[in-house]
């Protein structure tokens, strides 16, 4: 599906008879926790990226190193990148990508921007959609406004501790999709998926027409399966696809390898 | 928003209901915290007037932590500062080193242990940066039998190893974190990431005035006691108030503990010292009231040490305990309201200080108090005669000898 950038669609557009779209179309999670270098392999830092890897390969827009994105997934709050070659890098593959695009962050580096020319530039690259964590349901009012203002869709997370009430004031306060939590804690694989999760999306869905997507530990076919049987609009695979590239032992060895896990998760679906 | 009760300190909220000072503080959070944050926050304020929970807090402090601490008039710190004519000011030290595992940290780590008793909590985590924090949060699960998980910063547990022994002694488990700096707001994040990860069963025993609330107001809660006393203690021995408070300030815990009390009084000054490290300019330093801008770290709103790309600076001093790039968003508030003033003193400053009161009065200070003590140096020629300084003597220095070897020359 080649979309172009103007008329590209909101998630909630794309929400139809394509139920799997999010996969499909891999919305990119850009996250500015994790970094990469650039084309230069001089550059220090490595970036995560879930994205539909036949574009990013033909433009050789993307020189990961393996070690550095391992090394670099560190997950302390405060960590990020540098927010320049990150908006400069989306310039080039933003066009050229068929998805829509969500920007992950952590709330200081829109601070420290100023909310308002933060959404703007983001809405200059072309990204549709943000998450930024660290925001509660309650902080997240000024964000909204300035991002509804840029026709960008604020994404918010539920997670399974988070109460049935608060839950719903979360679901009516998302925009572009819910974010579900699949598990507690931080990032990263696990083992199986929760059937908590099941219930939950249950209950969402009987809330809102929003689309919802799972993610956390999301890193094998069978638990795509699982999520998407349940009634999951969308899957966010991020650290398996970060784990893959790093342990790769090349950059064309891990796109390779990226592409091909990426082609097992989508088969489970069709 | 406050601008109508604004000159009042009586009347400013500490926090509001959204656990803001003003517009500092707050609960930036990830979503899956929330609902444990919110737990806390109403088991905190249920258990805080509750009888039984005082009585069993008091007796704790009184016959296991040895409160009230001394409020001791310091002789010939006085004396060092007179003026040739004979003025100088009244200095008195709080003596907080004097209580059990020697440091304030010990106030809170009670309190936060018995409410996490009182929550079912069975594993309790902490973050340490000198390490006194850890060892008494590891003193308190010992006490209390509750299996204990410190973080410490790599090279933290380097320059305060007799600390890491106190903890592993106790029966705590020190992970080291060995990301960024390897200090303390490195382990703070990954105890952070434990709590989010662990939250049903754990509870994080947060270390000072930082982080999401309820955590300012209530580490705050459970110092204020050091105020409480002085207050009394100054009517006993000269039938008044202090005049000028003083207090190193790394996340703000002592400094909160000593002020909280004061705040209402505005006949009484309230002075905070940070780190200045290798000096104020040097880019070296952690200064963060002086040099940082406001932004959003570790769940609160406060100032913070950021370059241009909102990314956290990597502090230092050569004082563990205030190697930290944020500060209490209490303190934050505070400051903009001019209700609190706040300076610097170099590491240089800050050893000179801690050999200047080892000699003066033989009592060994920790090297985060040295920076309050180091700030005497400039303020006590500008105080007139009989100005009552009390000055919180937060720890005593016995983990900080290995650090001062290698740079005093004795």
């Amino acid at each position: 599906m080649a979309v172009a950038l103007k008329s590209t669609p909101s998630f909630l557009q794309l929400k139809k008879p394509e139920t799997h779209f999010l996969l499909r179309n891999k919305p990119l999670i850009v996250s500015t926790k994790r970094f990469a270098p650039m084309a230069s392999l001089t550059a220090t830092r490595s970036l995560g990226i879930g994205e539909t890897f036949s574009n990013l390969k033909k433009q050789g827009k993307v020189g990961t190193t393996p070690i550095a994105i391992f090394a670099a997934a560190t997950r302390s709050l405060a960590r990020g990148t540098n927010f320049e070659a990150i908006t400069s890098m989306l310039k080039e593959v933003v066009p050229q990508v068929s998805c829509p695009i969500a920007l992950f962050t952590y709330y200081n580096p829109i601070l420290k921007r100023g909310i308002e020319k933060f959404m703007s530039t983001v809405k200059d690259i072309g990204v549709h959609g943000l998450v930024v964590p660290d925001v509660p349901l309650e902080e997240t009012q000024v964000l909204r406004k300035e991002a509804v203002k840029n026709g960008l869709e604020l994404v918010l997370l539920t997670t399974p501790t988070t109460p049935t009430e608060r839950m719903r004031a979360i679901v009516e306060a998302a925009d572009g999709f819910v974010y579900l939590v699949s598990s507690v804690g931080v990032t990263g694989t696990r083992a199986s998926v929760s059937d908590k999760v099941q219930t939950l999306l249950q209950d969402i869905k009987e809330t809102t027409t929003k689309p919802v997507a799972v993610g956390f530990g999301i890193s094998k076919p069978e638990h795509v399966k699982l999520v998407a049987g349940w009634g999951a609009d969308g899957v966010i695979v991020g650290s398996a696809m970060v784990k893959l590239l790093g342990e790769a032992k090349s950059p064309e060895e891990g796109l390779k390898e990226l592409e091909s896990f990426t082609k097992s998760l989508k088969a489970v679906l069709s | 928003m406050e601008e109508v009760a604004d000159s009042d300190p009586a009347l400013w909220k500490r926090p509001d209901s959204f656990g803001r000072f003003g517009k500092y503080g707050g609960k930036y959070v990830p979503e899956t915290l929330m609902y444990a944050l919110t737990e806390l926050e109403s088991a905190f304020y249920s258990f805080k007037d509750d009888p039984e929970f005082k009585k069993e807090i008091n007796g704790i402090l009184k016959d296991y932590v040895g409160r009230e601490s001394p409020l001791y008039f310091a002789e010939r710190l006085t004396e060092h500062y007179k003026r040739p004519g004979g003025e100088g000011p009244h200095i008195y030290l709080k003596r907080e080193d004097l209580n059990h595992t020697g440091a304030h940290k010990i106030n809170n780590a009670v309190g936060q242990v018995l409410l996490a008793k009182r929550l079912g909590k069975q594993r309790i985590i902490a973050e340490t940066g000198a390490g006194q924090h850890g060892v008494a949060t590891a003193t308190v699960c010992a006490r209390f039998g509750l299996p204990c998980v410190v973080y410490m910063g790599a090279q933290d547990m380097e320059r305060q190893a007799l600390n890491v022994f106190r903890m592993r002694l106790l029966g705590a488990e020190v992970r080291g974190v060995h990301s960024g700096t390897a200090t303390l707001k490195d382990a703070t994040s990954e105890a952070i990431r434990d709590w989010v990860t662990n939250v049903e069963t754990t509870h994080y025993i947060l270390g000072s005035v930082a982080g999401p609330h309820p955590f300012p107001m209530m580490v705050r809660e459970f110092h204020r006691v050091i105020g409480i006393e002085t207050r009394k203690q100054a009517l006993e021995k000269w039938g008044g108030k202090p005049d000028v408070l003083v207090a190193c300030v790394g996340g703000g815990s002592n400094a909160m503990g000593i002020f909280d009390e004061f705040i209402k009084d505005r006949d009484v000054r309230l002075i905070g010292v940070e780190a200045a490290g290798l000096g104020i300019d040097s880019g070296k330093h952690a200064a963060t009231l002086t040099k940082g801008e406001v932004g959003v770290l570790h769940g609160a709103m406060s100032y913070l040490l950021q370059d241009e790309d909102g990314q956290i600076i990597e502090p230092h001093s050569i004082s563990a305990g205030l190697d930290y790039p944020g500060v209490g968003p209490e303190h934050s508030f505070l400051k903009d309201r001019g209700r609190a003033e706040y300076y610097s003193v170099t590491d240089q400053e800050a050893l000179d200080a801690f050999k200047r009161l080892s000699r003066l009065e033989g009592i060994i200070p920790a090297l985060e108090t040295s920076h309050a003590l180091a700030y005497l140096e400039k303020l006590c020629p500008t105080l007139p005669d009989g100005t009552k300084v009390v000055l919180n003597c937060s720890g005593r220095g016995d983990k900080d000898v290995q650090t001062a070897i290698k740079y005093l020359e004795i």
